[in-house]
């Protein structure tokens, strides 16, 4: 974006925001770098911490295929599958979430507030309990609800053009109903325990698997480049819409490709693992705080939204006395960072 | 003489609003004895009137006896939940304010929780009365914290505010509710209770142990109702004509917060009859706060009613909560009253 005159500009000034972008990119750069690194550190303690801790020289082994009494079946089956898994709904939560805040310039109007997450979860959740499917299909169905729910908020808080708070509180009115569609689904299935019931609640790691990684996997990878693509035009759309189509953004149709791939981003990770509360809204506002002003916040939201999976993971697991779900984890770590989030924007009046 | 001719539509709409007032009255009776007869048991009038008289006997009187109880505390409950709104909507000034959107339900059900799984309340039936002020007390502070919460900032606080305000700390305290509930596999179960609101447990105890509340709550309501008239004109034009601005403004809160706090005791928490109930009801009779009241009680008594038997219908023979049927029924029409508004972007 040069949005700076040049004709009128004294060299100083251009000086300035020459070394300014420069030390914007450093910065940039340094701080997905150490997300990387935090991630790692993260996945690896993930792996290793348990029951019983194995060295770093077994989980290699085993990572590697080879047969590790013991360590083969705890690491491989069951450790990895739910590393690999936190680490993918990560991603997809956090890139789902920074695209709806940037595409609607409100740091409210993530899926898991304007209720794409409750739709997908409440599809999911009739799909698994009342029409008794499972796999790749419940997906499929999540999916379909997610979108169908975008639509829906989408028209109904349209009244000549789409205000962003309307369509937030239209959004917390849908997730309303749909909560209560699920918490009535789950209510007939009693014979659930009650961490199943959670995972469709509020999100859960429980039970992973490969087959539940294979899926999202296949959503990032798909989605992840589609939105990473636009995330040029969508920082200019930023700007309105009417400056966005005067600087050459197709807006009807970057929102179109955007919004479903975001929309399927976090439908797929919402099937695999249930809403995991409050990442999708927290990692963008977070990405934005660390990164600073200006750059493309899509890499730092989606490595800060793994972070904040595997390390409430950890946290869920291991630092308190009983094993409660990552959701809960997030929901108490993000409910208090909403609140301070509408404070904030009420006073400032900002975006991300 | 001109006097008499503008004093004409006055009188006429006094007319019109008993007119509907006793329609209400009629709808209300006819829900509450279809509430008493209709479930996954049928019963007949006879079957209704004969346990007044004297003990149950056989399955239809029996189902009489379990449902009389159950209608009242809907009737009530509705009743209360309706006059809470309509007191919420005139002080805040905002037309999206409802005991289940600020979140008050959520705070009377984290203090319920806490209560039991910490103090290990909820198991004596002498536990119930502590119960109710739990419930009230964590209505309260929610209430005020949220309304602080969405009055900072410039502007004070708009409709819009409070309504993110309100859905941000529901969501807050929902969350802390899980965590409280999940490693207590012993409370669980009436745990759960207190996440969906119902009515289909209600017994006369319950009704005994929360009624003094809602006579207090009901008597705040009727004696501030001339005062939020004033305070609908703006703060300062309140004071001008005389009013207690502040004093009038806790007063009713605190008679609402005693409302609310006091069905959710009962009944869990349960939206938007709070919301759309005065919404309806100010279509009938206008924005004056003591016709407004009465109601919104009525009214409300009258949906909660509906909603309950429509749950206990469309399930049949299983029920559906009377929470969930509201949310169903209210949602829509929140989603209208957003619609409708002028928003600012925030």
């Amino acid at each position: 974006m040069s949005a700076q005159p040049s004709s009128a500009t004294p060299p100083s000034t251009l000086e300035r925001v020459r070394t300014e972008r420069r030390r914007r990119r450093v910065r940039r750069t340094v701080t997905v770098l150490v997300l990387v690194v935090l991630i790692a550190a993260g996945f690896y303690a993930s792996l290793a911490i348990g029951h019983r801790v194995y060295s770093a020289g077994e989980i290699w082994r085993v990572v590697r295929g080879q047969q590790v009494p013991g360590a083969s079946f705890t690491v491989g089956t069951l450790r990895l599958p739910r590393a690999v898994l936190a680490v993918l709904v990560g991603c997809c939560f956090g890139l789902g979430g920074v695209t709806f805040q940037t595409m609607l310039r409100n740091p409210l109007a993530s899926p898991d507030i304007i209720g794409i997450s409750a739709g997908a979860s409440a599809a999911a959740v009739v799909a698994i309990v009342l029409l008794g499917l499972s796999g790749p299909a419940v997906s499929v169905i999540a999916i379909l609800a997610g979108l169908a729910v975008a639509l829906a908020i989408y028209l109904l808080s349209y009244r000549k053009g789409v205000a962003g708070t309307r369509l937030i509180l239209v959004g917390i009115g849908v997730a309303a109903m749909l909560d209560s569609v699920t918490s009535y689904v789950l209510s007939r299935a009693a014979q659930w325990d009650l961490q199943e019931a959670m995972r469709w609640l509020t999100g859960s790691l429980n039970g992973a698997a490969w087959g539940d990684v294979r899926p999202v996997l296949v959503a990032l990878l798909v989605g992840g480049p589609l939105l990473l693509a636009a995330s040029r035009d969508l920082t200019v759309s930023q700007l309105g819409d009417d400056s966005a189509a005067a600087l050459g953004v197709r807006v009807q149709r970057l929102r179109l490709v955007v919004v479903i791939a975001a929309v399927g981003l976090v439908a797929f990770a919402t099937a695999a693992t249930g809403p995991i509360a409050f990442v999708a809204f927290l990692a963008g506002p977070i990405a934005a705080r660390i990164v600073g002003p200006g750059a493309s916040l899509l890499v730092p939201s989606a490595l800060v939204g793994a972070l904040l999976v595997v390390v409430s993971d950890l946290v869920g697991q291991w630092a308190i006395g009983t094993r409660f779900p990552v959701g809960v984890v997030t929901g108490v770590l993000g409910a208090p960072y909403l609140i301070y989030l509408v404070v904030r924007t009420q006073r400032s009046g900002g975006s991300l | 003489m001109t006097a008499s001719s503008t004093l004409a539509p006055l009188r006429r709409g006094r007319r019109t609003r008993l007119l509907w007032l006793l329609g209400c009255l009629a709808l209300l009776a006819a829900l509450a004895l279809a509430s008493v007869a209709l479930g996954s048991r049928q019963v007949g009038l006879e079957d209704i009137l004969s346990p007044l008289r004297g003990m149950p006997e056989g399955f239809d009187q029996a189902a009489v006896a379990k449902r009389m109880p159950r209608t009242v505390l809907a009737l009530v409950g509705g009743a209360g939940l309706g006059i809470s709104g309509c007191i919420m909507q005139g002080v805040t000034r905002n037309p999206l304010a409802d005991p289940g959107i600020l979140g008050v339900n959520t705070g009377a059900t984290l203090a319920v929780v806490i209560a039991m799984a910490v103090l290990g309340l909820g198991n004596g039936s002498g536990d119930a009365r502590t119960m109710v002020w739990v419930a009230i007390a964590g209505a309260g502070a929610t209430a005020v914290g949220v309304y602080v919460i969405g009055s900072l900032g410039q502007g004070g606080a708009t409709p819009l505010k409070l309504a993110l305000a309100g859905a941000a700390t529901s969501a807050a305290l929902g969350s802390l509710v899980t965590a409280v509930v999940l490693p207590r596999g012993d409370i669980a179960e009436s745990a759960r209770s207190w996440q969906i609101g119902g009515v289909g447990g209600a017994t006369w105890a319950t009704l005994h142990q929360i009624w003094p509340f809602l006579l207090v709550g009901l008597v705040l309501a009727l004696v501030t109702a001339r005062g939020l008239d004033s305070l609908a004109l703006g703060d300062e034009v309140a004071a001008g004509l005389g009013e207690h601005v502040l004093a009038t403004r806790l007063l009713a809160a605190l008679g609402a917060v005693l409302l609310c706090g006091a069905v959710t005791a009962a009944c869990g928490p349960i939206g938007f009859v709070g919301l759309v109930v005065p919404h309806a009801c100010r279509l009938l009779v206008g924005v004056g706060h003591r016709p407004l009241m009465v109601f919104s009680g009525v009214v409300g008594a009258c949906l909660l009613l509906a909603s309950d038997v429509l749950g206990r219908l469309i399930a049949r023979p299983e029920e559906l909560d009377v929470g969930i049927v509201t949310a169903l029924l209210g949602a829509p029409f929140f989603i209208a009253i957003v619609r409708r508004q002028k928003v600012k972007a925030l």
